[in-house]
């Protein structure tokens, strides 16, 4: 019983839920057109697939089950094939890269890591895309069908939920096995230790101006007040202060929060480079001519010894001053 | 008989360059190169250069060649990979390989080469050039190849024909293995390349890198699928309020209220 999509997103959901991504990339597609499929993987999906509906999705393919990359690409594929969108959307992230295969797979190229989607007066996709390390910013038209692209996470806010929105949830049964080639024979999940850095909304960064490991303690406090996650540069990733997992650059993650505080970051190119989608930065720094300052909306040139307990001291005041539910 | 090699390495624009002198030339379309600074190895491929190596000290019988394609090459800066240690190095030279935004062209080049190279039992990336940032060219060759792709490699293990690779996931990590031959990229958690030593420089002196022109590799790459539109500079609105007071502890309690003021907290 296949039915058509003009735009097919491709998401993920875990017992949490839907993931993050996957709410923004029904967003991003529902501002190309109407007629959004989503073809959705993860165990017990169920659930998270109504909840799609209510985020913009209009109807819900559901793989409920644990797959290979390998075999997502498959299915992917096939759904591809069943419902022969014009356009085939995913989050940059999805099932571990999954994307440039897809677009392989398909005889094309997709449109890597967008920041924004839109149709030209043709409708054909062109996708607006950081690049050179967010230095610049390029614009690719796709020519293929369907196009592909990949979103970076937290370019798309999720559509607010919509309880009279109603689509159709159904298994999207095909064949699949994965590939005898590859066998993952040990997997250790990281325990959850609150916020992603590329989900989190506000990041405390941390960089060599903070001399070693203990100060990291007052960062892991600031950002739990703000409901926000630690990250930090390379240099203070490499001098072993912090796990290469807190890296944000050119060589770490790309982050994309609505606040990045920065303590102790010069704002070398190679640390700006995962910065390109934060909202606004603030800097923190002793060296009032630091680079960070030019990307920063607020700075403050002094000591971070003294300035952070009492940034942190007013930040208690103010957020308890907050109105319940403020 | 002897574990082959190959690892992609992209000449690139230096990508810690002075943000000042970062331009886009007039058309648009390319960085304008400043006529001082000098290109680069892209980082990342470096690193798959140094996981290559390291496995073939731990193998032993391994060669490893180093595979490039671009409009132009700089000699000396492209030979380092020989210096670190590798053994030979292959440039496909054409013009048309400037434009490396769309990836398709760049996978056909180089599957072209690689099937003229013979046989290969793994294939070597960094997890993504630093000017594209577009991380699809290893995973594109191998679905053209037909090869099994394994991303995000942080540490890899030969044993006969079987690569065992520990893998960075966003929440962990898991370990994989691969019948080869294979594609492999690499993560920055593979931890820095080594440096060339003397003796390595001197070495990748005598090596002659073998140049290759697209029409040796008897390949029309398709062009056009992804078309470049625009290349700007972002936009740059930014006018930074810096906060003072008294001293650092006030400068540091106005800061927050001009925070909670701005509402970004």
């Amino acid at each position: 019983m296949a039915s058509t999509h003009a735009i097919l997103v491709v998401g993920e959901a875990a017992q949490a839920g839907l993931f993050p991504s996957t709410l923004e990339a029904i967003a991003a597609a529902r501002t190309l057109g109407v007629g959004v499929g989503l073809l959705l993987f993860g165990p017990g999906v169920e659930a998270a697939a109504s909840v799609a509906i209510r985020h913009g999705a209009d109807a819900v393919h559901t793989v409920d089950a644990v797959v290979t990359v390998e075999e997502t690409v498959d299915l992917v594929v096939e759904a591809v094939r069943r419902f022969e969108p014009g356009i085939v959307l995913g989050a940059k992230e999805f099932a571990g890269g999954a994307m440039p295969r897809v677009g392989f797979r398909l005889g094309t190229a997709l449109v890597q890591d967008c920041t924004k989607v839109v149709l030209d007066a043709d409708g054909r996709l062109v996708g607006t895309r950081p690049v050179y390390g967010g230095s610049a910013v390029a614009t690719v038209r796709c020519g293929s069908a369907p196009a592909v692209a990949s979103l970076r996470g937290r370019a798309y806010e999720a559509l607010p939920a919509d309880a009279g929105r109603t689509g159709e949830v159904m298994p999207f049964e095909a064949e699949h096995a994965a590939d005898p080639r590859v066998r993952v024979v040990e997997r250790t999940e990281r325990q959850a230790e609150g916020v992603r850095l590329e989900d989190a909304r506000i990041i405390v960064g941390g960089g060599r101006g903070l001399g070693g490991p203990e100060p990291f303690a007052q960062l892991e406090a600031l950002a739990s007040l703000l409901h926000g996650t630690v990250g930090a540069s390379r240099a203070a990733c490499d001098a072993g202060w912090v796990p290469s997992s807190y890296q944000i650059g050119l060589t770490g993650k790309s982050v994309a929060p609505d606040l990045y505080i920065a303590i102790g970051i010069s704002g070398a190119s190679q640390h700006l480079a995962g910065l390109s989608g934060a909202r606004d930065i603030v800097a923190i720094n002793k060296d009032a001519s630091a680079n960070i300052f030019k990307e920063a909306r607020f700075g403050v040139a002094g000591d971070w010894q003294q300035v952070l307990p009492a940034f942190i001291d007013q930040l208690h005041e103010l957020i308890d001053e907050r109105p319940e539910g403020g | 008989m002897a574990l082959k090699i190959v690892v992609l390495a992209k000449q690139v624009i230096d990508p810690e360059m002075p943000s000042s002198a970062f331009r886009i030339d007039a058309n648009g379309l390319r960085v304008a190169l400043p006529p001082n600074l000098a290109p680069v190895v892209n980082g990342f491929d470096e690193q798959a250069v140094e996981a290559a190596l390291r496995i073939k000290e731990a193998v032993g019988d391994a060669h490893v060649t180093v595979l490039s394609a671009g409009a132009s090459f700089a000699s000396d800066i492209i030979k380092k990979p020989l210096a670190m240690g590798a053994d030979a190095l292959v440039l496909v030279e054409d013009e048309s390989l400037a434009y490396t935004h769309d990836p398709l062209p760049v996978v056909d080049t180089l599957a072209a080469a690689i099937g003229k190279l013979g046989r290969v039992d793994l294939l070597l990336a960094g997890r993504q050039a630093s000017d594209w940032d577009n991380a699809q060219v290893p995973i594109g060759l191998a679905e053209t190849l037909g090869w099994p792709v394994v991303t995000l490699a942080r540490a890899i293990e030969v044993t006969g024909e079987v690569a065992r690779v520990e893998r960075v996931l966003p929440d962990g990590h898991e370990v994989a293995e691969v019948l080869l031959p294979a594609v492999v990229t690499i993560s920055n958690e593979l931890g820095n390349a080594r440096y060339p030593n003397m003796r390595g420089i001197m070495n990748a002196k005598r090596i002659e890198a073998t140049r290759w022109r697209l029409a040796d590799l008897e390949v029309t790459p398709r062009t056009g699928v992804l078309e470049l539109l625009s290349l700007a500079l972002p936009p740059q609105d930014r006018v930074t309020e810096m906060v003072t007071g008294e001293n650092d502890a006030d400068a540091g309690r106005r800061l927050a209220t001009r925070l909670r003021e701005e509402k970004l907290i």
